[in-house]
């Protein structure tokens, strides 16, 4: 059962490769990305179930949370074009 | 049998990351494509029951150096500048240096082999096994031996790499970068402001 969710996982992992390398536009490349990153992290969690360590899933945890801050940092370049601009910074109060 | 195939599988999703770095024009598009090539290897070290190794692959390759690449970003332009001519000599070094390592990988032990040198010490390998929880205090076997019995050889390359940063820094400067006129971020600086008015 758990071999079948391990392709699976795999086998959409290759799909959104093929869209993070393709894809047309930059916002194809950050939610391919993204979700890619997702994917890790399910595989990491799936992974330790098969294995009979649960325990993988504290590191999954982990994993997404590194993951996300990337996300904010790309995302933050993106908007703003810097990371730590003081204009944004007024713009905020 | 399926670990193998995991490994596998993700190693050959490590090239084709590789190859779209390469090949890809937008410096934006390879930084993010690196953090996911260093999310991928971290999968891997968990796949090989490496956890910590994991987890120092994933806080500092796909965590800090993503935010430095980008921050590096800042300073230059989004696009990669267009090669006029083609470097064959850069690649025949890289060829090479690659063999060497591949060349130098054969000499390795078998991954999980208990017949390897290392393993055919009569006391160390137990020792570190049974002792090492009582001694240190860490149950992590590898952790233990690298935050304490090899513990000057770590502090030797953090002294490493702090000297590295201070170079870096005392070459780029410290001081702050004059902001360009940017029309496409004064557009948006100006479109958040009439939405901010409506």
């Amino acid at each position: 059962m758990l071999i079948v969710v391990i392709t699976a996982l795999l086998v959409s992992m290759v799909l959104i490769l093929v869209r993070s390398l393709l894809g047309p536009t930059i916002y194809d490349r950050l939610l391919a990305v993204n979700s890619f990153g997702t994917k890790v992290i399910l595989l990491i969690a799936v992974y330790g179930f098969f294995t009979g360590r649960p325990d993988f899933l504290d590191l999954a945890i982990v994993y997404a949370l590194i993951n996300f801050i990337g996300t904010i940092a790309v995302l933050k370049f993106f908007e703003y074009d810097d990371l730590g601009s003081v204009d944004y910074q007024e713009d905020d109060l | 049998m399926t670990e193998q195939l995991v490994i596998m599988v993700l190693l050959s999703f490590l090239v084709v990351i590789a190859f779209g770095i390469i090949l890809l024009k937008d410096l934006l598009v390879a930084v993010i494509l690196s953090g996911i090539y260093s999310l991928t290897a971290a999968a891997i070290f968990v796949v090989m029951d490496a956890v910590d190794v994991a987890f120092t692959e994933a806080a500092v390759g796909a965590g800090v150096s993503t935010i430095f690449l980008l921050g590096a970003l800042t300073l230059t332009r989004r696009q990669q500048k267009q090669q006029k001519h083609n470097n064959y000599f850069a690649l025949l070094v890289v060829t090479l240096t690659g063999a060497l390592l591949i060349y130098g990988t054969l000499d390795l032990p078998g991954y999980g082999d208990g017949q390897s040198i290392a393993n055919q010490h009569p006391q160390l390998a137990q020792h570190f096994l049974q002792k090492s929880e009582d001694e240190i205090g860490i149950p992590n076997v590898v952790t233990s031996v690298l935050a304490s019995y090899r513990g000057y050889d770590t502090l030797g390359e953090t002294v490493v790499v702090f000297t590295a940063a201070i170079g870096v820094l005392s070459l780029l400067g410290l001081r702050r970068r004059k902001r360009e006129e940017d029309p496409e971020l004064d557009a948006k600086r100006q479109c958040r402001q009439q939405n901010e008015e409506v």
